[in-house]
């Protein structure tokens, strides 16, 4: 079995309980979110033991995987930044926000620096359209964002020591 | 007639925000959870449905149906549960109002849905949100802990032997998940599919279950309904359309924010004073009103309007989420048709053909204009597929997508048009607002 999964089985129990009857299928999305949170991603033996444990059919977490943007398959960098380059973004420098932080970090868009530090995505309206741009730094709202904060930011990050496992 | 108009009632924003403005101590200094005591204690669930139904109170994530005909479909005695969602979605690109009410106000809503779950014999509510929504989900998880904490939710409220539980359902990246049928298959843990109705949630939604979707702001309203009653509410607004709206104004204004405007306020006066005019004080250009989705109206067509329903749909828009952007002279309407295209695009289900091939379609013909190798004939194609899209689709995303598209090409065809002659912008593919030199 996954160990992730079974490390987070006592808080799904929980969770299952606070349902009403017969919400099994509604697990799906609140369990691969924290399994996410916890490996970085999802992988395949943390669907097998949701599955076996939920009953729901598999079919249907690949069918919510691939459905929903935030879920991941595949590992990436250890910091994940995104920026939003929806209409408000955009028209307050999110482009060029984004065209210089991919420099930056020589990647492209969707890419991860050849260290494994850093991914770099872009999203779309983030409900930040008041305090534009936003750039989301592991889940983190960092607003009114321009390259210099972006680039301080950056640096901060690059010092801080190891950190999390990606 | 505008002037005549402008007061300045507050439902929502009565409090001056602070760091501790948000937490259950202070709201409660402000009278919150008086309603929750009134309703129980005084009134039957019937009882709060139809002062409801009396307040006009009209739905504020855009579609603007009254709250009271939704929630009458709800048959007490049918013996089966019924279920309430708050819809915390909020991705209608330019709107962010409800993230106002989750991080400064969220007891009002968490209120304000106990007292709906009453008036609805609800005993399980939830509260979809977005899955991005970090600082939101934080701020109205620790609301309901606090209220639970409090004995204000949960078994026998106030001792009322009135018994109800919210929890929050976190979304995962998906702007569909927004529409009220796509909300529903989520929270079953599935792709965020939009249904076909009928079947109608309020008969057939969660589970099979009768099913009501409010919005957050709407929901956030009923509490200050049934403290101060229908009338009340109705003194406030226009007579037919009662209330205020949260407007989120974002783009080229001088101070961007969230404003809580009476329904009819004068639309230059939000722009121009609360808002402190546009950057560097440039020319307004044109404003989305209320959300990407609704067609742009130029600066001369809102020289004289009030933001109210009655003005804003003859003059060919809507007033949407309040989602409203407000954009400069000098800015490049291809460029940003691009970037709503690209969005829709991405955000397409993917289950209804003229959505999911529109879009793709939509995309590619402003990318070729954009590239330079587009056809005076590709823009003739756009407005057909905009029209194609309407009503055909199951949800309303298709629409939204074609009437943006359609406002954009009826109004700046001619940018269109040049970038299509000239290959280049008319105004350099300019998106932000430039201090003129």
């Amino acid at each position: 079995m996954s160990k992730v999964v079974a490390s987070l089985m006592p808080e799904f129990e929980r969770l299952r309980q606070r349902f009403p009857e017969g919400f099994d299928s509604s697990m799906t999305l609140p369990c691969l979110r924290r399994v996410q949170e916890v490996r970085g991603h999802v992988a395949d033996e943390d669907i097998r033991a949701l599955v076996d444990w939920l009953g729901v059919p598999r079919i249907q977490f690949e069918e919510v995987l691939s459905y929903y943007t935030q879920f991941r398959r595949q590992p990436v960098g250890q910091v994940r930044l995104e920026i939003c380059r929806n209409v408000s973004c955009s028209m307050r420098g999110a482009e060029r926000l984004l065209g210089h932080v991919c420099r930056r970090l020589g990647v492209s868009e969707g890419g991860t620096t050849g260290d494994g530090r850093f991914t770099v995505t872009t999203a779309e309206c983030l409900g930040s359209c008041g305090t534009a741009p936003v750039m989301v730094v592991d889940d983190e709202y960092h607003e009114n964002m321009d390259i210099d904060k972006a680039d301080r930011l950056i640096d901060q990050m690059s010092r801080a020591e190891g950190g999390r496992g990606g | 007639m505008a002037e005549l108009r402008a007061r300045d009632a507050k439902i929502l924003m009565t409090f001056p925000v602070t760091a501790t403005s948000h937490l259950l101590a202070e709201a409660r200094a402000r009278g919150a959870y008086g309603a929750l005591e009134k309703a129980l204690r005084t009134m039957t669930p019937q009882q709060v449905a139809k002062e409801v139904t009396a307040s006009g109170l009209q739905g504020r994530g855009g579609a603007a149906f009254p709250t009271g005909r939704k929630w009458a479909v709800i048959q007490y005695d049918d013996g089966q549960p019924h279920y309430l969602c708050a819809n915390a979605d909020e991705g209608e690109p330019g709107t962010f109002k409800d993230r106002w009410i989750l991080e400064n106000s969220p007891h009002q809503l968490v209120e304000s849905m106990l007292i709906a779950a009453y008036a609805l014999q609800v005993r399980h509510a939830f509260v979809y949100m977005r899955g991005e929504f970090s600082a939101p989900f934080r701020r109205l998880q620790g609301a309901l802990d606090e209220a639970y904490a409090a004995g204000l939710i949960g078994e026998n409220i106030l001792g009322t032997g009135f018994s109800c539980d919210i929890m929050i359902y976190r979304g995962a990246g998906s702007y569909v998940c927004g529409e009220a049928s796509a909300l529903i298959s989520s929270i079953e843990g599935k792709r965020g599919y939009p249904r076909n109705r009928p079947p109608r949630l309020t008969v057939k939604g969660l589970y099979q279950r009768p099913t009501v979707v409010n919005n957050v702001e709407t929901l956030s309203n009923i509490a200050w309904i049934v403290q101060h009653g229908a009338e009340a509410f109705k003194a406030v607004g226009t007579p037919k359309c009662p209330g205020t709206r949260l407007i989120s104004i974002s783009g080229h204004v001088a101070r961007p924010g969230v404003y809580e405007i009476e329904v009819g306020y004068p639309w230059r006066r939000l722009i121009y004073d609360d808002c402190g005019g546009m950057l560097h004080g440039a020319a307004l250009k044109c404003v989305i009103p209320g959300g990407i989705s609704t067609k742009v109206l130029t600066g001369a067509e809102i020289e004289t309007l009030n933001l109210d329903p009655a003005e804003v749909e003859p003059a060919g828009s809507s007033m949407g989420s309040g989602g409203m952007v407000a954009i400069a002279e000098g800015t490049c309407m291809v460029r940003l048709l691009q970037v709503m295209l690209r969005f829709y695009h991405h955000e397409s289900c993917g289950q209804c053909t003229p959505c999911r091939e529109g879009m793709g379609w939509l995309h590619r013909l402003i990318d070729r204009i954009v590239a330079g190798q587009g056809r005076l004939e590709d823009l003739d194609m756009m407005a057909r597929i905009s029209k194609l899209q309407d009503g055909n689709t199951i949800c309303g995303m298709g629409d939204a997508a074609g009437y943006a598209t359609l406002g954009i090409l009826a109004k700046y065809r001619h940018e269109f048009e040049y970038w299509i002659r000239e290959g280049r912008s008319m105004y350099e593919g300019n998106l932000e607002c430039r201090r003129s030199s």
